[in-house]
């Protein structure tokens, strides 16, 4: 089972969900921390890591002396990230959505394709929870590839969290569409709740069950909840807000082993998703 | 002119309520909400919509199944896996990239351009806004960004306005990239916890790369003073100047709740005494 862990809105708790409710299952969980441009969830899960892979992207490399500037891969290009000027081609790699258009239609055979580094990916553990994150380097802008390759990570025989950016566009997307279910981490205020309508939004359209979390539940007010009982979205877990709880997470750790009887209810929410699912 | 950019790396660290408290000490500027993804400014500036344009960007691939003589090339091509095996184009998987188009040898494959969104020019109690609604599930949001950067620049040039507040996107990657570029100056609005910190250094590191001069603010500083401290003495060593701090205040909150800015709330907080002092450093650094 795969649940996707989302928001819409940043900062509303995604990552003390992810985090908790995966140290709170332990062995056979797998946490996969999807928000690749800025990565959180080992900051709190401290897992020792035992592998760092260096993730690249294929972009086109032109062989000037087969060239014959026919400008066939600028036509093709829909990304403008290749261009014919003067007596030279100059490929945009920043720009390039790595299609592999260019190197099919050069008649000359004169592209082949090299690598662009994305990023990292690291691989580690903590408590027999196996942990996986996605690092994007910085000045790069295309997350989707990244987040594919975390993603790839998926063991069938675990149950796997994924932990997403927040938002509604192609990375929440990407982290989403796998999922056999998402849990939307929210909190009770106007903007929580117009971003929150935005991820139920994406849910739909990817056609997965989704249920609530509220964050800080008592600091806002009650639109949230009726909008779910409209919607017939299900509360399955509220935290009120407590400043133990804020300081607990400043720190870095975590809420279920600072403060013990949030196992429980972080075990019951598991439950809930569970028996929804099946 | 004058563009400041509000970022912060982490999500829900505060950036459009410290916005739109700015809103209301700000003389002559033009609102921009670059946050196109999931935006937030229009719930307290309350815009009225002067103008509406759809967004149009990227295209989608379309089998046309009674031309399709399911050869199988554009199966061969798509690195995306959006072709299914009975050829339909499933339009989430689509890139977009139109190698499928190109190699049709049937012409079957249409082409037709996506309406990803629309943005708007609208008006406020706090001066012009532009602004803008990325679809669900739509890509190009930093092509959106640009765009409504470029139509807020537009407006005050033909309003005569100085100065551009924009409120930007959380995260490192594509709308935050399309957010910065070329403007006078970042705000990076952090908070004091391990994820606040972490993903502070990495904007901080991405502004340094677009060579766009980064300042910082510290809101809820009192939730962990040591990391207040850390957080000031990173800023102090990359010379970035950290312009204020913020105590911890559900003001915030109770203001949002009601569509309001923290000064329109209550006139006299001490979050709103900190923000003034924030806008009067940042006034004073950017010659405004």
């Amino acid at each position: 089972m795969i649940i996707s862990i989302a928001s819409g809105k940043g900062g509303t708790g995604k990552t003390t969900v992810a985090t908790n409710l995966a140290l709170s299952l332990g062995a056979a969980v797998q946490l996969l921390d999807c928000d690749v441009e800025e990565p959180n969830a080992h900051l709190f899960i401290h897992p020792v890591f035992d592998q760092t892979k260096t993730v690249t992207a294929p972009v086109p490399e032109i062989d000037m002396n087969k060239c014959t500037l026919c400008g066939k891969c600028g036509e093709i290009c829909q990304f403008k990230a290749i261009v014919v000027v003067g007596q030279t081609v100059l490929p945009f790699e920043e720009l390039c959505h790595s299609c592999g258009g260019c190197m099919a239609v050069c008649p000359e055979d004169a592209i082949t394709e090299k690598s662009r580094e994305l990023g990292v990916i690291q691989k580690g553990y903590r408590n027999g929870i196996e942990f996986i994150h996605g690092k994007l380097r910085v000045g790069e802008a295309m997350s989707p590839p990244l987040i594919k390759k975390v993603l790839a990570y998926t063991d069938p025989a675990k149950f796997t969290i994924v932990d997403a950016p927040p938002g509604t566009s192609c990375p929440v997307i990407e982290s989403m569409k796998k999922a056999n279910f998402v849990l939307l981490v929210t909190e009770p205020t106007p903007f929580g709740l117009y971003d929150l309508k935005l991820a139920v939004g994406a849910a739909k359209i990817l056609n997965i069950p989704c249920g609530l979390v509220i964050n800080r539940s008592d600091l806002g007010d009650d639109n949230v909840k009726a909008y779910a009982d409209r919607e017939n979205l299900p509360v399955l877990m509220e935290i009120p807000f407590d400043r133990q709880i804020a300081e607990t997470y400043s720190r870095g750790e975590m809420i279920v082993e600072v403060m013990p009887e949030w196992k429980e209810k972080f075990l019951k929410l598991y439950e809930k998703v569970k028996h929804l699912v099946t | 002119m004058k563009e400041l950019i509000v970022i912060s790396g982490k999500g829900g660290t505060g950036k459009t309520s410290i916005m739109a408290a700015f809103a209301s000490l700000a003389e002559d500027k033009v609102l921009c909400d670059a946050d196109v993804d999931a935006a937030d400014l229009h719930l307290i500036m309350a815009p009225l919509v002067r103008m509406r344009r759809d967004f149009q960007s990227g295209n989608t691939a379309v089998i046309d199944q009674n031309q399709c003589t399911e050869c199988g090339q554009c199966l061969d091509l798509c690195r995306w896996n959006a072709i299914s095996n009975d050829f339909e184009v499933n339009p989430i998987e689509c890139e977009g990239c139109g190698v499928c188009v190109y190699f049709c040898p049937e012409k079957a494959i249409d082409f037709p351009e996506n309406t990803c969104g629309e943005w708007f020019v609208s008006d406020t109690r706090f001066g012009p806004m532009v602004h803008a609604r990325l679809g669900i599930a739509e890509q190009n949001s930093g092509k959106l960004v640009t765009l409504v950067r470029r139509e807020a620049s537009k407006l005050a040039e033909a309003k005569n306005l100085d100065l551009i507040l924009t409120d930007g996107p959380p995260g490192v990657g594509c709308p935050v990239i399309a957010s910065i570029g070329g403007a006078s100056a970042v705000l990076i609005v952090t908070e004091p916890t391990v994820s606040g910190k972490h993903d502070m250094e990495r904007v901080a590191q991405l502004s340094a790369h677009f060579k766009v001069p980064a300042m910082i603010c510290i809101n809820k500083f009192d939730l962990n003073l040591d990391l207040t401290q850390d957080i000031e003495n990173y800023a102090e060593k990359k010379g970035i100047t950290c312009l204020g701090k913020i105590p911890f205040d559900p003001i915030f909150t109770w203001a949002m709740v009601q569509g309001q800015t923290i000064f329109e709330y209550n006139t006299a907080s001490k979050a709103g005494r900190a923000i003034k002092e924030i806008w009067h450093n940042l006034a004073n650094k950017m010659e405004l």
